[in-house]
């Protein structure tokens, strides 16, 4: 469904994206994982016809970037690291512009933003001002804002960073399901190990702009010869994961705190 | 959208109209009394009455790209533009916005006007018309505005160069003298400064009635308009990155 081959993106002298290539297949669950500055963002953003390549090509369902990206755009539904939903609003009217945007008739609208709320579990609350939502129940509203016009591929970026364990959990299940019920094929990036392991089929382990490693988490471990993914990713890239992160980290977790006031 | 915003916060609307009132009082009155300034035969004050209208409508229009701004800091611009949705359908949207705002500012000044006694050729044209003209001019220079936010990319930036357009575009217009007055150097400016022709097609309509050259500054407003729509929507990605 999305094939990225040689793709490289510079920002005057820093070297974001130093040729990565991967595939993730229809229906897959796929996770991109790696420390801060790794360039997970740039990668999605990339795929997310938001920035162009520096060199390089990304085929999304038989389209290619950034030539088609207006027709990607089509099927693509992305989802950024920082929450972004309008607080003043209730998660309703949040939904409400999207589908207009998009372009949905008041029927559809309906019908959408029903099927939607209900697939997030966040019935009880539509009404509610997106202000008075737990980071989790944010994070599902975004997903639903993304899911409006039934795009096949959903890209999210650290869709669980700064959540609590049970949110972390809800969003897991929410991405779950519609992997199995919708066959939706879902890229996401991360930094927490256990999130990789828990959730993906497969993940590529990305460090300093390059892929060190791609494969399903028992694979990769075994690769390794380590028990842990963590371990793992020792091995591999000689360093530990969350090394100098820690500050960035915080950063945005006081950013979706702040948002959500 | 932006008139919800303006329901939640109505105190908006009223310190917007502080500034007008005191041009209008201060420069207006004072300058009317001295007859400093060759007007042709209105009062100064009625002069300069669309004058301050357009530059109330100008203050606020080219600072709206600060809401981008905004919007992009929030990471809701990166959102919008991976939607499957033509760039221009944003412009538009926010170019409406503006003139939302630049016909409540439109009000608060005709209002402004009647209390001041101002002679001005009231009639449901002459309003229809203003009303026109302001949403012309608020359309303007909130593309400008988004063409200069999407360039900037930051609050400071954009900032600094909005501050430093924004008296220029006032001083070298026919806003507050004719140009007429001014020194050769500046008429050169004013001349092809939009804001002359919004307040020359304002001063028509309102005060003069002598409609000369409206059209033509109407036509050529309108074709600023679409250029810079077009130079707007075109650099409107540039916000993601
Ligand atoms: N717009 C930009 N201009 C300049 N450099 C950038 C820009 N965006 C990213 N970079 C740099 O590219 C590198 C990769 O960044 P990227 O945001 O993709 O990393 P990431 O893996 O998403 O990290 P994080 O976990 O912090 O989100 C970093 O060194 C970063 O400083
Ligand atoms: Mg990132």
């Amino acid at each position: 469904m999305i094939k990225v081959e040689q793709l490289y993106k510079y920002f005057k002298q820093v070297k974001a994206l130093d040729g990565i290539s991967f595939e993730v297949k229809k229906g897959e669950l796929f996770g991109l994982l790696g420390p801060n500055g790794a360039g997970k963002t740039t990668t999605v953003r990339i795929i997310s016809t938001l920035i162009p390549p520096t060199k390089g090509q990304v085929e999304i369902n038989g389209y290619f970037l950034p030539k088609d990206a207006a027709i990607i755009r089509n099927f693509i539904g992305y989802v950024p690291q920082a929450l972004s939903s309008d607080g003043t609003l209730t998660g309703y009217e949040n939904l409400l512009i999207f589908a207009k945007l998009v372009g949905l008739n008041r029927s559809e609208r309906e019908k959408q933003i029903n099927e939607l709320v209900e697939l997030m579990g966040i019935g009880d609350f539509v009404d509610r001002l997106v202000r008075e939502y737990s980071g989790g129940m944010v994070r599902k509203l975004e997903i639903a804002q993304a899911l409006l016009h039934n795009p096949k591929v959903l890209l999210l970026d650290e869709p669980t960073v700064g959540l609590d364990p049970a949110s972390r959990r809800s969003v897991w299940d929410v991405l779950k399901t519609l992997q199995e019920k919708y066959d939706s094929t879902i890229l996401l990036t991360t930094h927490y190990m256990e999130e990789a392991e828990a959730l993906c089929d497969r993940i590529a382990i990305m460090d300093h702009g390059k892929i060190v490693i791609i494969g399903t988490p028992k694979e990769i471990m075994e690769q390794a010869g380590v028990e842990t993914l963590e371990d793992a990713f020792i091995v591999l890239t000689g360093h530990e994961a969350e090394e100098g992160g820690n500050f960035n980290e915080l950063k945005r977790v006081r950013k979706t705190a702040r948002r959500l006031q | 959208m932006e008139a919800r915003r303006l329901r939640h916060d109505p105190t908006e609307l009223f310190t917007r109209a502080v500034q007008p009132v005191l041009w209008l009082l201060v420069f207006g009155e004072t300058f009317t009394k001295i007859k400093a300034i060759p007007t042709g035969g209105v009062s100064y004050i009625a002069f300069m009455t669309p004058g301050i209208l357009s530059q109330s409508v100008l203050f606020i229009s080219i600072f709206y790209g600060l809401a981008l701004i905004w919007d992009r800091d929030q990471g809701i611009i990166q959102k919008f533009l991976a939607l499957p949705v033509p760039r221009s359908a944003f412009v538009v949207g926010r170019t409406m916005g503006a003139a939302v705002r630049g016909i409540s500012q439109a009000v608060i000044i005709m209002l402004l006007a009647v209390i001041l006694r101002v002679e001005i050729r009231w009639s449901i044209l002459s309003i229809l018309g203003t009303i026109g003209v302001v949403i012309l001019e608020a359309a303007f220079f909130s593309c400008f505005s988004m063409i200069l936010a999407s360039l900037m990319k930051t609050r400071e930036r954009f900032m600094g160069i909005g501050q430093v357009l924004t008296m220029p575009l006032f001083f070298a217009s026919s806003a507050i003298y004719p140009i007429s007055i001014m020194p050769k150097w500046l008429q050169v400016i004013a001349v092809i400064n939009p804001l002359s022709y919004v307040v020359e097609i304002l001063r028509c309509i309102l005060v003069t009635g002598v409609y000369m050259n409206m059209l033509l500054h109407v036509g050529l407003l309108i074709g600023m308009i679409l250029i810079a729509v077009v130079i707007a929507t075109l650099l409107y990605p540039r916000l993601a990155s």
